[in-house]
């Protein structure tokens, strides 16, 4: 149990049966009066981010989250599964829990994946996934018109900005945390 | 030896802030007030509902110098004043540690309209004594620092600041939020701004306001959104002052805090004390006004956390 005095940037806590984190924290206190703690609090679900003032007595219970290593199995419509290391037990999540992170699953990435009382609520990606060009227009050597990066799209769909040396098929390397091209991966 | 690190850094403030304190004691010695040191380490706080002092082995280390200061007052001592520290529990954040550094002074014959003269004059002293002008430059804002400076009552603050009045903010229970998120910030902001008038339960060692004894004789001082000083024209009716003790510690009781004991040696020599005024001035404050700092762990050498 945490009291309002223990509120950090970084806290996790339940607030309405849901999971936040602090992201911004200040303590007032008016003369004479009493101690008032300021926060922006975001969602850890939805991503939404909200302010609330708490006073001196409020409690909260902390928000364990648990962190499991998984592995990327296959999509099946609106859904994908994922297998536990250890256990080989399968979950699924869906595509609106993903959020962005569903760009970057190829087939047997192994992954974190965040669980609130027991339930999925968010997967952490390997900062730099490797994935192959399905579609990028051809770029004409010698051609100095195209110097800049052309548009092409992965095999699950993304769709990103590259140089003009690359080519269909190729395979690339995908920066998570950005979304942008890093490097060209020899092969 | 090559000077690096945080604390290297603070050098330049540091020397600032001793300027501001020999500038302090500069304007108050030559005012005629005596320079006064009473024990950090006291056997009882005075009960307030939002202090918390610190214990220190079976005693508390002082919240604030108040109780001892007004004694002397009691005692004759016509015009003090004191730089010390001082210790409230849990109480940090940007602009608070939980030790920090108070000047109080206190000042017979006076109430809380001629000690807002006194800050106005104060403030003006240093600025001159530390080589800066008549406008200084504290968060986005150029503060006129000439006199006279604004005075508001709480009352018209609430009525200009808030969707609620005063009473409605209390009644509500929501007094100390919308002080703090909407009507702090827009205060002194291009001149100094003293607000007056405190709700009687906000101060529990004011002398309430003759003319409406639901407001006390009580003023706070701020400059570009920052409180820096609290003052009040005292209460020296004994009976009255146990009263008010009763009421915070009863306070203090409904939210499980500690319940300090009755303050006897000072509410027995309270009637002896003359008519007066006394303010606390947050110094570490002053200093973050006077250098145009974020946060008060600019202005010390340390904080809690770096020890």
């Amino acid at each position: 149990m945490y009291t309002a005095s223990d509120l950090r940037k970084g806290l996790k806590v339940i607030i309405d049966d849901e999971p936040y984190i602090v992201t911004l924290f200040e303590f007032s206190k008016p003369g004479k009066g009493q101690a008032l703690y300021r926060t922006k609090l975001r969602n850890m679900i939805t991503g939404l981010t909200i302010d609330r003032t708490f006073r001196e007595g409020d409690t909260f219970e902390p928000a364990s989250l648990e962190e499991r290593a998984m592995q990327y199995l296959y999509k099946e419509g609106d859904h994908y599964y994922f297998m536990d290391n250890e256990t080989y037990e399968q979950i699924m999540i869906s595509e609106e829990s993903l959020g962005e992170a569903k760009n970057f699953l190829t087939e047997n990435l192994n992954v974190e994946i965040l669980l609130f009382r027991d339930r999925p609520i968010g997967v952490e990606l390997p900062n730099f996934v490797n994935l192959r060009v399905v579609k990028t227009e051809t770029w004409v050597k010698g051609d100095t018109s195209k110097t800049d990066y052309k548009p092409a799209t992965v095999e699950t769909g993304y769709e990103l900005r590259v140089p003009p040396f690359i080519e269909e098929g190729e395979l690339i390397t995908i920066d998570t945390r950005t979304g942008e091209f890093s490097k060209r991966v020899k092969e | 030896m090559a000077k690096s690190g945080p604390l290297a850094k603070r050098e330049k403030v540091l020397w600032g802030r001793a300027r501001i304190l020999q500038g302090t004691r500069q304007f108050f010695i030559e005012k005629g007030y005596l320079e006064v040191e009473t024990p950090h380490r006291i056997p009882l706080p005075a009960p307030e509902s939002h202090i918390d002092a610190i214990p220190s082995g079976s005693w508390f280390l002082h919240p604030s110098p108040e109780l001892c200061m007004k004694r002397m007052m009691a005692a004759g001592y016509e015009k003090i004043f004191q730089i010390c520290r001082c210790w409230r529990d849990r109480e940090r954040g940007s602009q608070h540690l939980p030790e920090f550094t108070l000047l109080e002074w206190y000042r017979a014959d006076a109430d809380y309209l001629g000690l807002m003269k006194e800050c106005e004059e104060f403030i003006q002293s240093v600025a001159t004594f530390i080589g800066l002008g008549e406008n200084i430059f504290f968060r986005g804002h150029e503060i006129d620092l000439n006199p006279p400076w604004e005075r508001i009552s709480v009352q018209e603050a609430f009525q200009h600041g808030s969707q609620f009045s005063m009473a409605e903010a209390l009644e509500r229970n929501l007094f100390d939020e919308i002080m703090v998120q909407e009507i702090e910030p827009r205060l002194g902001v291009e001149r100094p701004t003293f607000i007056y008038d405190y709700p009687t339960e906000r101060g529990a060692l004011a002398r309430p306001k003759p003319e409406d004894p639901s407001v006390s004789e009580r003023f706070e001082l701020y400059i570009g959104g920052l409180e820096l000083a609290n003052g009040f024209s005292e209460l020296v009716d004994p009976e009255e002052q146990r009263r008010r003790f009763h009421h915070e510690n009863e306070y203090r009781q409904s939210v499980g805090k500690w319940v300090y004991a009755m303050p006897e040696k000072f509410l027995s020599e309270l009637n002896q004390m003359p008519p007066s005024a006394g303010v606390a001035f947050g110094v570490d404050r002053l200093v973050m006004v006077f250098w145009d700092a974020k946060t008060i762990d600019e202005v010390v050498a340390f904080t809690q956390e770096e020890l």
